[in-house]
């Protein structure tokens, strides 16, 4: 079979168009109706109208427009046809955008962008459970559809779809405003929405739950929602600092597992599997960063920069452990929190010993809001078998066993504590 | 997935010192910004003109032998490509329908993932994993 003509099955042709053009679809109709339930549920109906005509009459040639036209069309009816309509008329007090503006489409395009700006802010809105924003982010900016996310997270398909419903009533109910948060607002808004996108990164590249050390779809579609947030927002230093981190950290995916699926830890991967192409975007988004922000680092840059530590050495001899020191320290202070000082700890016993290491460690086993995190006694137990002390080692190796969700890092906690019995 | 756009040359493009013309640079400038700000592109370069180029030939022991551009066979050269990160091939060949080509021929091939080398022994792996290594390739 060579040089057969293919044609595109539809079924996936209409699934490319709408992973590229859901996210302005939402955002159009959402400007027109200003109401992003209603305007993610249009979308929807021009989505099953596509599916119904498409596979007959084949993809349109501008199927973005197409798509927001039978939407469009879809709204006027809508309205015309029950009492939302009226209480619209009554909230915006004016004739809806699309009624007087037949060709609205042509212009669209030129505030498309804000309204996508608009759209992630909304969807990323406080007034929302954390599970919400990153739902409704991936349904209304990813264009994922409620099962691929219900597979995504391994939960329900109704309990992901339930909660968009309720999400979006929540919006509605808060009467939550379709804009950008300006000025004092903007900050903790912006933090939000890329604690979102870091959320569904952290989702992917370290399956929390089963068997999977990695979701790398999650991962992908989160460096895909930076990347598109960085081209809304690129002024925003905060903003290349997260994709700058999640472009390092996404380059040692290769190289994060073993032949039989085990997680290898960052000191013992094979840097040769890491992934240039990803490792210089990600540098260059963290200059990008460093420039923006004077030399400052926000939180996400701060993690990108001690990244890039790893990144820049070609073996793990070569880290520069004294600045990624340095650089966790930074970060407590930014974000006091016991996990980064955990770090610290790793960084300063890496570049001092174990013995510097273990000395901010223990300060940190009383610490309540570490109580169930396996890290801490891993990392413990990591000191103690490097001064010797084994028996304290292998019970550590083995608290940190019984604390943690994923099966193949039980494996590789349970392979250490039996190590220590062995050298003991 | 991950995809290499090969856009091929033609006797127009593939002349010493062409260039595209202002209006050809600035329509792949907007489809570029389009790609990057959807998040898809991972790289993009155009290629000079093959007079620019050179091949290294090689046979058994001999030494390799360094034949200079310009090559004839324009329309299988390249001119320049994309590496597009997508979640699959329809959504590749969905941008690549909104290229502004009105003439000409690209080529959309699957950039392997190491795992897809299912009969690579371990030796093998470990050897291209040091030729990556000396080459600075990822």
């Amino acid at each position: 079979m060579v040089g057969v003509t293919a044609t595109a099955d539809p079924r996936s042709a209409i699934d490319a168009v709408w992973r590229i053009e859901s996210a302005r679809l939402i955002a159009g109709l959402a400007r027109m109706t200003r109401d992003v339930g209603l305007a993610e549920e249009l979308a929807q109906d021009a989505l099953v109208a596509a599916l119904e005509q498409w596979p007959e009459s084949g993809v349109p040639r501008n199927p973005g427009a197409w798509l927001m036209t039978t939407a469009k069309r879809r709204a006027v009816d809508t309205f015309r046809r029950n009492e939302r309509y009226e209480k619209k008329l009554g909230e915006i007090g004016r004739e809806l955008e699309f009624e007087e503006d037949p060709d609205f489409t042509a212009g669209l395009d030129d505030h498309i962008e804000d309204d996508l700006l608009r759209l992630v802010f909304t969807a990323c809105h406080p007034v929302l459970s954390t599970e919400a924003r990153v739902a409704l982010t991936l349904k209304m900016i990813g264009g994922l559809q409620t099962h691929e996310i219900a597979r995504a997270f391994l939960a329900k398909e109704t309990a992901i779809a339930q909660r968009i419903v309720r999400a979006k009533k929540t919006l509605g109910d808060a009467k939550v405003p379709f804009e950008v948060p300006e000025g004092e607002d903007r900050v903790a808004r912006l933090s939000s929405v890329l604690e979102v996108i870091y959320l569904i990164f952290n989702e992917g590249y370290s399956a929390t739950a089963g068997e999977d050390w990695m979701r790398p779809a999650l991962c992908e579609e989160a460096l895909r929602l930076g990347r598109i947030l960085a081209g809304l927002m690129p002024r925003e230093p905060e903003v290349h600092g997260l994709v700058a981190l999640m472009e390092i950290q996404a380059s040692r995916a290769a190289a994060r597992v073993g032949p039989n699926g085990e997680p290898v830890l960052l000191m013992d991967q094979d840097r040769t599997k890491w992934n240039r192409l990803l490792i210089g975007r990600g540098l260059a988004a963290l200059e990008l960063a460093e420039s923006l922000a004077d030399g400052a680092f926000g939180v996400y840059a701060a993690q990108a920069a001690i990244a890039a530590c790893h990144a820049r050495a070609r073996t793990g001899d070569e880290t520069d452990w004294a600045r990624i020191a340095v650089l966790y320290e930074g970060l407590g202070k930014l974000n006091p929190s016991p996990v980064i000082e955990l770090n610290r700890a790793v960084a300063l016993s890496m570049a001092v010993g174990p013995e510097a290491g273990l000395e901010v460690v223990d300060k940190l086993v009383s610490e309540p809001a570490l109580k169930s995190y396996h890290l801490l006694p891993s990392v413990r137990g990591d000191f103690l078998a490097k001064l010797g002390r084994l028996d304290e080692a292998r019970a550590e190796f083995e608290r940190a066993a019984e604390m943690t969700g994923n099966d193949r890092e039980r494996t590789l906690l349970l392979n250490r504590a039996a190590e220590c019995t062995r050298r003991d | 997935m991950r995809f290499m756009v090969i856009v091929k040359s033609d006797e127009k493009t593939d002349v010493a010192g062409a260039q595209p013309s202002a209006e050809d640079l600035q329509e792949m400038g907007k489809f570029n910004e389009e790609l990057v700000k959807a998040g898809v592109m991972l790289a993009g370069e155009g290629l000079l003109p093959s007079a620019e180029g050179f091949r290294v030939q090689y046979s058994g022991t001999n030494e390799a032998r360094i034949v200079d551009g310009p090559f004839a066979e324009s329309k299988e050269l390249i001119a320049g490509f994309w590496i597009l990160q997508v979640k699959d091939r329809a959504e590749v060949l969905e941008w690549m329908k909104r290229a502004p080509f009105r003439e000409g021929e690209i080529e959309i091939r699957r950039i392997a993932e190491l795992e897809d080398f299912d009969n690579a022994t371990p030796e093998i792996v470990e050897r291209e994993q040091k030729l990556r290594e000396q080459t600075g390739a990822n």
